[in-house]
């Protein structure tokens, strides 16, 4: 028998190989979540007799000849702002406990279509308002590498299960980079698509114009296949794959590049060098007004927050964990025209990245500039700047949401303690296809290293 | 209102509504918004702005292109 899949297109082909089963797959999954979710606290919930039985009826329709998708028995968990009918959404907070949602989201109604089981629902930072997953009202999702430091977020505990084998891919939103985050810092990919290409319906959202959804898993080729699923099944253009002489790479060192952790740096800079090894042509761009996405960003996710909870900030206040709670009233004094200012900024922003994309294939940069924090520290010395752990998290990040470009972390590499350590790439303004061909072959090419650090510890894992 | 006139009043609010620990995040939002306000691309009724000299149109309002390196 082959090896235990790694990733979704090697499970796949396995369960129509029939070299293992659903049930069998499922069943690991489990017993993965029962091993180590009191530690890592991933799972907010687990639909264990659902997912069971879900497989068994897989496996009996695979015997029959009949294939859903190209997600057929596939284990799949969901952070938990994502409706799934007759189950609660609680957005990690005490303010939902009640909340029991009546449908499925459609991005999920197009999991289940194209075959998925959906194995449970993941913590994540309250509301999706943080980058450390730290603020839930079920406590802190843990790394799998270190339980002592965070995963990342918002979408912690979705790269945490995925990191430690409890499922085999998790959908994150990404407001300002709760999906590239925790992808990055816990050695995955996770892919934002461009603005308003996949629905957010279904989904509780923490700021309307900002908020995208997408995948956290172990490939880009996973990535690309889930990207397929979600956006309905609809042909995505096929292109030739890139030979890497040809490929042209920007790298925006203003302002991105100015505050690293060092060992970050050094991952970046090797992955750098491979590419240039393998033909790539790396060159500098600018985005010369890189220092205004901090401010423009903060206005607008601010205010659109502050408007979807008013009422419960009025209402149940205490029914909020304290650091979110005090981060949305902030968000009730910004006004209108400073707004307005905002939303300007962006689309200036947007033409600003628009241009260093043009005459090449992407963006390359960092995805976070530290690696996985320690849990409760608020502040992180970076050189000789002492900045707080969420304005460092978001720095490479939130730029692509505020432009609405679509981007992708893969993993480059790791520091000395084995955190692995992620490369950013943005694709042309909605061309996501476009991006993930790009994404593959940055992959191929940096790959290598990145596996021999890679922090997945499930099935398909020899440690 | 100025910026300086905006924190003094917001603080004072939050004081108000037994929210005391706001006011460093409402002078951070107040550093936030002094950068913003004193961007060079911000709008200037007298036509005298970055918007006179490059149109910042809506990209939002553009089509999803077809895939650009689809080679």
């Amino acid at each position: 028998m082959a090896a235990d899949p790694h990733t979704i297109a090697e499970l796949a082909r396995a369960l129509r190989a029939r070299e293992t089963t659903a049930e069998a797959v499922v069943e690991r999954c489990l017993q993965r979540i029962a091993e180590r979710n009191g530690t890592l606290n991933a799972f907010i919930t687990v639909f264990d007799a659902a997912a069971r039985e879900e497989a068994r009826e897989a496996d009996r329709e695979s015997a029959a000849g009949r294939h859903r998708g190209p997600l057929h028995g596939v284990p799949i968990s969901l952070k938990d702002l994502f409706d799934v009918r007759g189950a609660a959404t609680t957005a990690g907070s005490r303010v939902r406990e009640d909340h029991v949602a009546d449908a499925d989201a459609p991005s999920v109604a197009a999991l289940r279509g194209a075959g998925a089981i959906i194995i449970g629902k993941t913590n994540l930072h309250e509301f999706a308002f943080g980058t450390t997953n730290e603020d839930s009202a079920f406590g802190p999702a843990r790394h799998p590498h270190d339980p002592s430091r965070s995963p990342g977020g918002s979408s912690g505990g979705s790269a945490a299960a995925v990191a430690d084998g409890m499922c085999f891919a998790s959908m994150g939103t990404d407001t300002g980079g709760s999906i590239r985050i925790p992808s990055a810092i816990c050695g995955l990919v996770g892919l934002k698509p461009a603005v308003g290409e996949l629905s957010t319906d279904g989904v509780v959202p923490l700021s309307t114009t900002l908020d995208h959804i997408g995948p956290i898993c172990r490939s880009v080729e996973d990535a690309a296949l889930l990207y397929d699923v979600l956006r309905g099944g609809r042909p995505r253009p096929e292109g030739k794959p890139i030979d890497p002489r040809a490929l042209r790479l920007g790298i925006p060192r203003t302002y991105f590049m100015s505050l690293l952790d060092p060992q970050v740096a050094s991952a970046f800079d090797a992955a750098c060098v491979r590419l240039r090894d393998a033909g790539a042509t790396l060159e500098d761009v600018s985005i010369p007004h890189a220092g205004d996405i901090a401010p423009i960003y903060l206005l607008i996710v601010l205010a659109e927050a502050a408007a979807y909870h008013a009422k419960t900030l009025e209402r149940r206040p205490e029914d909020y964990t304290p650091n979110v709670r005090i981060r949305l009233e902030m968000g009730r004094y910004v006004l209108g025209e400073d707004y307005a200012r905002a939303l300007r900024g962006r689309e200036l922003i947007r033409r600003e990245v628009d241009a260093a994309l043009e005459e090449i294939d992407g963006l390359f940069l960092p995805a976070v500039a530290i690696p996985a924090p320690k849990i409760g520290v608020a502040m992180v010395r970076v050189g000789s700047v002492e900045e707080p752990v969420r304005n460092v998290m978001l720095r490479c990040t939130q730029a692509f949401n505020v432009s609405g470009h679509p981007a992708i972390s893969i993993p480059c590499g790791a520091t000395a303690d084995g955190l692995p350590v992620g490369a950013q790439i943005v694709g042309a303004y909605g061309d996501t296809p476009g991006l993930l061909r790009v994404a593959r072959a940055v992959e191929a090419i940096v790959a290598e290293r990145a596996a021999a650090h890679a922090n997945y510890l499930g099935p398909g894992s020899s440690r | 209102m100025t910026v300086k006139a905006w924190l003094e009043m917001a603080i004072h609010d939050a004081e108000r509504r037994g929210l005391p620990e706001l006011k460093p995040l409402l002078e951070a939002l107040a550093k936030a918004t002094s950068a913003l306000r004193t961007a060079e691309w911000n709008a200037d009724a007298t036509g005298d702005d970055l918007e006179s000299r490059v149109p910042l149109d809506s990209a939002r309002d553009r089509p999803i292109p077809e895939s650009r390196n689809g080679r």
